[in-house]
């Protein structure tokens, strides 16, 4: 099947037709090695995850926090090539990668290799869509304009500072999920997030509507959280609290990983 | 055509490649300047504190010594941003956004520095007007600039090291943002050149912009006609647009720009920017940037610690593209010999950022018609760079 925007959301309306918990894992291609990645990848298929955010690194990612950073840093090391990335997904999809996976990266990446080049590589490689964080909706006509006919998720990111007007404007030019930024602040994991944010992603996910999925991510590590929240979002995005694994473990992480995974996932 | 747009653009470059969160402050930062603007008021208590306290206007200073040196009839005069307050021509915009944020009625104030003559100057704006200040500096900063470092902590400052990355100055702009977007209702985010999100890189210009207008007056009462050349360095950008902006429509001014070459624009080790970066998105704007073939960001050097940054103000880059201004650079050897030089001649001991100006001054010289006006924005005083000048030539 043609991996895009549709198909993420018709595995979020499966696994929660199942009653269960919809997660997105996050992880950095290349944090510690690709080997390392790609056996995560496989264990993570195993905890039927929504789609997958399979990070490009960025030299300044700023909308990150000290865990993400330094897997970042563990990734450049290896001096990926973002051609190198769509061989990758390439490869998966070969082997019969069962599930969507989306490109996070910060916006001079995709500018570097070219808009249209980057769509026709995403298509190629079978990536199904692109989370671009320093990209507002201000700035995304090139971007959306290079996808006018893709079919790739074009995942926007809205915030607890964004009004509903700008909401509203944000959820138009998004495809696959509405990515809800639980907190004003950076990635990391948390111990607790705002008091309001079940009421928050209530009044977003009438904004969205019935056709667009809506998933909340920064600070998701705990099953207390999705349990309270599991009412307001279709998705948890969870990363810092996996890549915090992967510092730890490195190479043995692809294991624990799924098991801290299904844990979450076992309300 | 008024630049920037309304989407904050100067031709293609500019713009505000930021996360979701800060949009909602750049447009109330970007509607309280606006207010502000056109409120007398406020550039009346601007003027008044660069008056009385920081020490404007600064003198045109026509450097005779230096002139005859050359043995030909330029004339070469200086502006003095080396004798404001602070010792560097950062507290024109750090005064003018601290009044901007206590009238957005914010508390805290956040900036970033390099070698730290913004942060500084920013701590030096908050002491002044009763604000609360956190400086980020890269952990390699605070150990190269250790004095800087102890003098906005006496400034009552907190001053955060800055370990990501570099560990420099574009980490340090990192780290604030980051900073920004978990502080957002308390905090502004004080930036320290033409370079960030808009409205950044129009707020500082118009700050800066001070240094032009004045030496227009003071160039036309001293030799009746406006200079033939104008000469600034570029490090994010600031001096030298403050300088330019102003003579932007006299097209019979040639505006030069000097960048920092560092060991050599063959190397790894520079910061021109302009001179060979490509087109990239950095700290919220699109500008020319020095990255490699994947748009990693690659690190920058000169020896002066103020250019040392791999990005540049947008309007430098659309200066650039459209040619109404030209850029240059010199190396971190052609620095020192003018840093001396003008510390010999004229008595006067530039910061070596500024030193990258007179330096590009000395290459050219010999070739300038005669009854050439040349204007050097000396942008600040060289104290902070005494002891590394000392180390560098001793270790030679
Ligand atoms: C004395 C001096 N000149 C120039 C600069 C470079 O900044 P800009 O290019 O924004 O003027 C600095 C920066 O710290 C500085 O301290």
């Amino acid at each position: 099947m043609k991996k895009n925007a549709s198909l993420i959301k018709k595995a979020i309306n499966t696994i929660k037709s199942k009653g269960e918990v919809a997660v997105i894992p996050y992880i950095c291609c290349w944090d510690p090695d690709l080997e390392t990645t790609e056996a995560i990848l496989w264990e993570l298929a195993e905890v039927e995850p929504a789609c997958i955010e399979l990070g490009f690194p960025f030299s300044d990612p700023v909308a990150d926090g000290p865990t993400i950073q330094k897997a970042i840093v563990r990734a450049l090391e290896h001096q990926p090539t973002f051609e190198a990335y769509f061989d990758f997904i390439s490869r998966l999809n070969q082997k019969g990668f069962p599930h969507p996976i989306v490109c996070m990266t910060y916006y001079n990446i995709i500018y570097r290799f070219g808009l249209g080049n980057t769509v026709e590589h995403a298509l190629k490689s079978g990536l199904a869509g692109f989370i671009i964080p320093d990209l507002p909706i201000e700035e995304a006509q090139p971007w959306i304009k290079a996808n006018q006919n893709s079919g790739l998720a074009t995942i926007f990111l809205a915030t607890p500072t964004s009004s509903k007007e700008r909401i509203q404007k944000i959820v138009k030019h998004t495809k696959g999920f509405l990515y809800y930024v639980s907190i004003t602040g950076i990635t990391g994991a948390r111990d607790s997030l705002p008091e309001d944010l079940a009421y928050r992603l209530k009044t977003t996910k009438n904004l969205c509507g019935s056709n667009l999925p809506l998933a909340v991510g920064f600070g998701i590590s705990k099953r207390e959280q999705i349990k309270l929240l599991s009412p307001y979002t279709d998705a948890f995005i969870i990363g810092s609290a996996i890549v915090k694994i992967i510092e730890e473990k490195g190479k043995n992480s692809p294991k624990e990983i799924k098991t801290f995974l299904k844990n979450l996932k076992n309300l | 055509m008024k630049v920037p747009n309304r989407r904050g653009y100067f031709g293609k470059f500019g713009g505000r490649f930021v996360p979701e969160t800060l949009i909602p402050l750049l447009y109330d930062l970007e509607k309280a300047y606006l207010k502000v603007k056109k409120d007398p008021s406020f550039w009346k208590e601007w003027q008044y504190l660069l008056k009385e306290y920081a020490g404007r206007p600064t003198p045109l200073y026509y450097a005779q010594n230096l002139s005859s040196y050359f043995g030909r009839k330029i004339k070469i005069y200086l502006k003095r941003e080396d004798l404001l307050h602070t010792g560097a021509h950062k507290i024109n915009n750090t005064i003018g956004q601290v009044l901007l944020a206590k009238r957005m009625g914010k508390n805290r104030i956040i900036a970033e520095t390099g070698a730290g003559q913004h942060g500084v100057a920013t701590a030096t704006a908050c002491a002044l007007l009763g604000l609360k200040c956190v400086v980020y500096m890269g952990a390699k900063d605070t150990e190269r600039q250790k004095l800087n470092v102890f003098r906005m902590k006496l400034l009552g400052a907190e001053v955060v090291p800055v370990y990501s990355g570099t560990q420099t100055l574009k980490d340090a702009i990192n780290e604030a943002l980051r900073d920004w977007v978990t502080n957002v209702s308390s905090t502004l985010y004080v930036i320290g050149s033409v370079v960030g999100p808009h409205p950044y890189p129009m707020v500082v210009r118009d700050f800066q912009s001070i240094i032009g207008i004045e030496i227009k007056k003071q160039i036309l009462k001293k030799e009746g006609r406006l200079p033939d050349l104008v000469l600034a360095c570029v490090g994010g950008g600031s001096n030298a647009m403050g300088t330019f902006y102003p003579f932007r429509q006299d097209l019979q001014v040639r505006l030069i720009g000097v960048e920092a070459a560092g060991v050599g624009l063959h190397t790894d080790h520079h910061s021109a920017t302009l001179a060979v970066g490509e087109p990239g998105v950095l700290h919220g704007m699109l500008t020319y940037l020095l990255q490699d073939k994947v748009g990693q960001i690659k690190g920058a050097h000169s020896i002066a610690p103020g250019l040392d940054y791999p990005g540049v103000g947008p309007e430098h880059a659309y200066f650039k593209d459209s040619g109404r201004a030209e850029y240059v650079s010199v190396t971190d050897e052609e620095a020192l010999e003018a840093f001396q030089l003008l510390s010999e001649k004229e008595g006067i001991i530039p910061a070596l950022e500024s030193a990258h100006a007179i330096a590009y001054l000395i290459k050219i010289a010999k070739d300038l018609p005669k009854d050439t006006i040349v204007v050097i924005t000396l942008s600040g005083r060289g104290d902070k760079d005494v002891s590394s000048v000392r180390e560098y030539i001793e270790g030679n």
